[in-house]
């Protein structure tokens, strides 16, 4: 399975989703780094929404619009330092209406 | 914003939050509840069963008006390989009773309902609201809590922190650690909607019958893991969740493996045609009684997933949250009745109060459970799924070959997968943790 294929997908389930971005808010940032640790580049994987992304430096970005706001890359890279992690604000982030 | 000082603020509008919530307001104290969705709900996921007798002891006409979608009469359990599923299945009718022992229920509308019934209560409830922070004294007790709405501090004699498993206030002001990769699951699940009557015709079910799925084999790709299909009304909720450690080290996307299961010819016809209307994703708490944080200090109280009150064995996630929710606000509902500070000694009597109750006892009969499944969930998940799909198929196709010689063949396929000692010692240990 090629990456586009997994991508696509991911964004169109992401599509179903409601969402109230913060614009110019980000609730997730990453740390500038050179090279990602093991856990910071297994979240361009395992992140459900796929957030995380590799740049052509070979570091990783997020983009956290599409988060569901699971905390697997919290539990998985808070404590480092690689992250920094918030709730969106108030009424802000995914709106579940099924849940 | 708001002047008053409370009785307590709880923290969160999920199962556990609304149970303390609603206990608490229902005996006339005044409670404040802070939500950072737009509704209560809306930031809430979960598989979703609900177990009856745990919300009755909170509300015991909610069968009334509660949206619940169906009532369970059917339970399979199924190991799966890539083209087969080894199934268990338990089926009465005796399920089909009066007031029915389990129903199916979408987390967003149910939230919504049992946060109406804490308004009712008396309780304020506001929403769209996140707690930046918990306000200590000098002594370093909370007394309150900051949020990102414009105003100072909200004082109250105690916090309920009902904020999940991912509450950050509750790991921030140090008074539990983070959960540990290897001790939260990330699931991921969808919404298929189809017409009630396709999902009757399926499953065999009548009326609001409901009938759930549970599997776990190679489709977690020997990662610790389970997937789930649960028929609502005119929906199917259905997902897949390994723990988060198991997919830090294999690097598996979770909407592959969800989009596998899909496909997978056993899952495949229950669900075409469907409509899909929501993707979610949620971490779930694994860990079991060597996971339960501290539960109270000063001016606090853990419940719920917070508190990684989870029997991930049987399932069992909102039961748990709704009765520790319920017992902590018993506990306090007590200790205000004897004009006691709701300080760390007086609030031990809700920790006394949860060991009694069936939360701890049962987390406490598993308690080896997760490591076991955690250091072994290659076998578990990947190499026996297999050897039982192996052992039906040679069992079940006639081709002329003997029966003894099935048996053999059986017999030596397990024997090389995991040889005698593997074998015996698996069973040894499993026995042992279930105990």
């Amino acid at each position: 399975m090629t990456m586009a294929v997994t991508k696509l997908r991911v964004e169109e389930k992401l599509y179903q989703n409601r969402y109230l971005v913060d614009p110019g808010r980000p609730h997730i940032k990453v740390r500038p780094h050179e090279r990602p640790s093991a856990n910071l580049l297994a979240l361009t994987h395992i992140c459900p929404a796929k957030c995380y992304e590799l740049n052509d430096k070979g570091q990783v970005e997020t983009t956290p619009d599409g988060c569901m706001e699971c905390g697997t890359c919290r539990v998985l890279c808070e404590a480092s330092g690689e992250i920094v992690w918030n709730y969106p604000r108030g009424g802000f982030g995914v709106l579940f209406k099924f849940g | 914003m708001i002047e008053e000082e409370f009785d307590a603020i709880v923290v969160g509008a999920g199962m556990s939050g609304n149970a303390a919530a609603y206990t608490m307001a229902s005996q006339g104290l005044a409670v404040l509840q802070l939500e950072r969705g737009e509704y209560p709900g809306s930031k809430n996921v979960q598989g979703a069963i609900m177990y009856a007798d745990m919300l009755e002891q909170i509300i015991p006409d909610f069968r009334n008006d509660a949206p619940l979608e169906r009532h369970l009469v059917e339970q399979r359990f199924w190991v799966m390989d890539d083209t087969s599923h080894t199934g268990m299945q338990y089926r009465s009718d005796d399920f089909n009773e009066a007031r029915p022992n389990r129903y199916t229920i979408i987390r967003a509308q149910f939230d919504k309902w049992f946060s109406r019934k804490v308004r009712e209560a008396g309780a304020t409830v506001l929403c769209e609201t996140t707690v930046t922070e918990l306000v200590r004294n000098a002594k370093g007790k909370v007394i309150g809590v900051r949020t990102d709405r414009a105003g100072g501090p909200i004082y109250a004699n105690v916090v309920v922190l009902a904020e999940g498993v991912n509450g950050l206030l509750g790991t921030r002001a140090g008074l539990r650690k983070m959960p540990k990769p290897e001790s939260v699951a990330l699931a991921v699940k969808e919404m298929h909607f189809l017409p009630d009557e396709v999902i009757e015709q399926r499953f065999g079910l009548q009326g609001d019958e409901g009938c759930v799925i549970e599997a776990a084999g190679t489709i977690s790709r020997s990662m610790a893991g389970l997937a789930f299909l649960y028929t609502n009304k005119e929906s199917i909720s259905l997902g897949i969740g390994c723990l988060v450690s198991d997919f830090a080290q294999t690097r598996e996307s979770p909407y592959v493996l969800l989009d596998a299961f899909k496909h997978h010819p056993s899952i495949r016809p229950l669900i075409a045609g469907s409509e899909v209307k929501e993707y979610s994703a949620h971490l779930i708490p694994e860990g079991g009684y060597k996971a339960i944080p501290q539960l109270f200090g000063d001016g606090w109280v853990a419940v719920g997933d917070a508190a990684q009150l989870n029997n991930a064995i049987h399932r069992e996630g909102s039961n748990l949250a709704m009765t520790s929710g319920r017992i902590a606000g018993e506990a306090i509902i007590e200790i205000k009745g004897r004009n006691q500070p709701m300080i760390r000694r007086n609030l031990a009597l809700y920790k006394t109060m949860l060991d009694k109750s069936f939360v701890v006892k049962d987390l406490m009969k598993y308690k080896d459970m997760p490591d076991l499944i955690h250091t072994n969930s290659r076998n578990f998940f990947m190499t026996y799924p297999q050897l039982m799909s192996q052992a039906a198929q040679n069992f079940m196709r006639v081709d002329g070959t003997p029966k003894i010689e099935k048996e053999k063949a059986t017999t030596a396929a397990f024997i090389k997968a995991r040889s005698r000692w593997g074998l015996i010692s698996d069973v040894v240990r499993l026995a042992l943790a279930w105990r």
